[in-house]
């Protein structure tokens, strides 16, 4: 049997590259990990001393903003030295391999790589070329994996909610090009979450999506009903093609988070979202705004998962 | 081997810190042991400030030998540290490195008049430069054992030999 490319031979997290295929206790640890670092981030100095001496490249092939700086924020209070690649920019536009560009990285000694890239896979590839001393993060590759914006969401879940094990959760919208709706299906499912439900229009659910173990549902009030937790994904205009939803009004019209239809889930129920939002496409103002909303403690929260996952790569 | 009670060594201790109470002082126990006998000195002392509780994991010198292993505990410390005469508390002082990574911490939240370290054994064998104000006994630890502290389902504190753990 192949072992897990992300767990060192003691069954320890080396890489992070998906939250798929991680045991519970690992999940465990990344969130209760995160929870001392929350502490650090609400005091006057917000650093450790964990990380000095050490680097941490971000290799940014695909543009972000929140995540590359919540990364950059998180190494920065774990006193590692970041260094910000933005590869669109540089050397990959002159023909050098991704492999080559890591090669030349880990000779200015490198000790963590925190990969976004647009094709699925490219962490793994990575992961499987570098030094024993080398760690990789997914900070997201395609359409596969987004395992830290997962993390942070389960993070936030357990916050608000305590435990997984009576939770319903609906992730609504764009399914199908969503890397982060597959890591936090993936996460609630391991943590024990006995209800996961999808919703969206036909064209935006992958097929089989029913084999991840969630519930299938097109009409977004039947969906929402008695939900505690409610996940909004971004309409990804930049990854469609054109042909898979007639207009973004027509979308919010059907699958648009308002009040009207939020007021089906539970009165405590919480709503998320990744970012950046769509405001009238996905979610409507008075929502993303409303005292439901954790969008932005979600924000805050990421950079304590990120703390955690880095900090406990570098020492495995 | 005889260990010293450890409930007779708490009541020592509090008679001897009773007389170093003074308007600034405040404690802060050290996780797992330290924090159950600061629990207890802080009660027994009636200490006005609530009682802070560190966990020194992410200033641990043997972090890049041994990583982060087990789940850390968050720090809490619901006072102001800055100008503060502190007790520093923990269960068995070996070592010192513990002790020097909470100072480490400790510094993080501000700049404190003082720091006496308590503890309920010495079991000698100091790395660092490092010694406790007040101290309830002194324990000879057979090599390849760990003194810890140890509490029942009723709050009853004990010392216990047990292997050390495999590095």
């Amino acid at each position: 049997m192949q072992r897990n490319p992300q767990l060192n031979a003691h069954g320890e997290l080396q890489h992070l590259l998906s939250i798929e295929g991680l045991p519970r206790e690992v999940l465990v640890q990344i969130l209760d990990t995160a929870e001392s670092f929350v502490g650090v981030t609400e005091r006057e100095v917000k650093k450790v001393p964990l990380l000095r001496g050490k680097s941490v490249f971000n290799l940014f092939f695909e543009p972000s903003t929140r995540t590359r700086t919540t990364f950059e924020i998180a190494a920065k209070r774990l006193s590692a030295d970041v260094i910000n690649l933005n590869i669109a920019l540089s050397s990959q536009t002159k023909g050098e391999s991704l492999l080559d560009t890591v090669a030349n990285l880990s000779a200015m000694q490198a000790d963590i790589f925190v990969v976004r890239h647009n094709s699925s896979g490219a962490p793994y590839l990575i992961a499987r070329n570098v030094k024993p001393h080398e760690h990789v993060v997914n900070a997201g590759d395609g359409r596969h994996a987004h395992p830290t914006q997962g993390l942070l969401d389960l993070y936030t879940i357990r916050h608000y909610k305590k435990e997984f094990t009576r939770l319903t959760v609906a992730i609504v919208g764009d399914i199908l090009h969503s890397r982060v709706a597959r890591s936090l299906i993936h996460g609630l499912t391991t943590l024990g979450a006995p209800e996961v439900r999808v919703i969206g229009p036909q064209t935006l659910l992958p097929s089989g999506v029913e084999a991840l173990g969630v519930r299938v549902f097109h009409d977004m009030r039947a969906g929402l009903k008695d939900c505690d937790v409610i996940v909004m994904l971004r309409l990804q205009n930049e990854r469609m093609d054109g042909t898979l939803l007639p207009s973004a009004q027509e979308f919010f019209k059907h699958y648009g988070l308002t009040g009207a239809k939020l007021s089906l889930a539970k009165p405590d129920a919480i709503v998320m979202h990744p970012g950046p939002m769509n405001r009238g496409v996905e979610i409507d103002s008075t929502v993303a705004d409303g005292p439901h909303a954790v969008i932005l403690p979600q924000v805050t929260f990421g950079i304590a998962v990120r703390m955690a996952v880095m900090s406990i790569v570098a020492g495995n | 081997m005889k260990l010293p009670e450890a409930e007779q060594l708490c009541a020592q201790l509090v008679g001897e810190l009773k007389a170093r109470i003074g308007p600034q002082t405040a404690m802060i126990g050290l996780y797992t042991g330290g924090a159950w006998l600061a629990e207890r000195l802080h009660a027994m002392l009636r200490l006005p400030e609530p009682l802070g509780l560190m966990d020194i994991a992410f200033y641990r010198d043997d972090y890049h030998a041994r990583g982060l292993h087990h789940d850390p505990k968050r720090t809490k410390i619901p006072f102001d540290i800055n100008g503060r005469d502190l007790l520093l508390v923990d269960d068995v002082l070996y070592t010192g490195r513990t002790v020097r990574a909470a100072m480490n911490e400790l510094f993080d939240y501000g700049r404190p008049a003082s720091i006496s370290l308590v503890v309920l054994a010495d079991r000698g064998g100091r790395q660092l430069p490092i010694c406790a104000q007040h101290c309830g006994a002194r324990v000879e630890v057979p090599s390849g054992m760990r003194l810890r502290l140890k509490r029942d389902a009723g709050d009853r504190l004990t010392l216990a030999l047990e292997p050390e753990r495999a590095a």
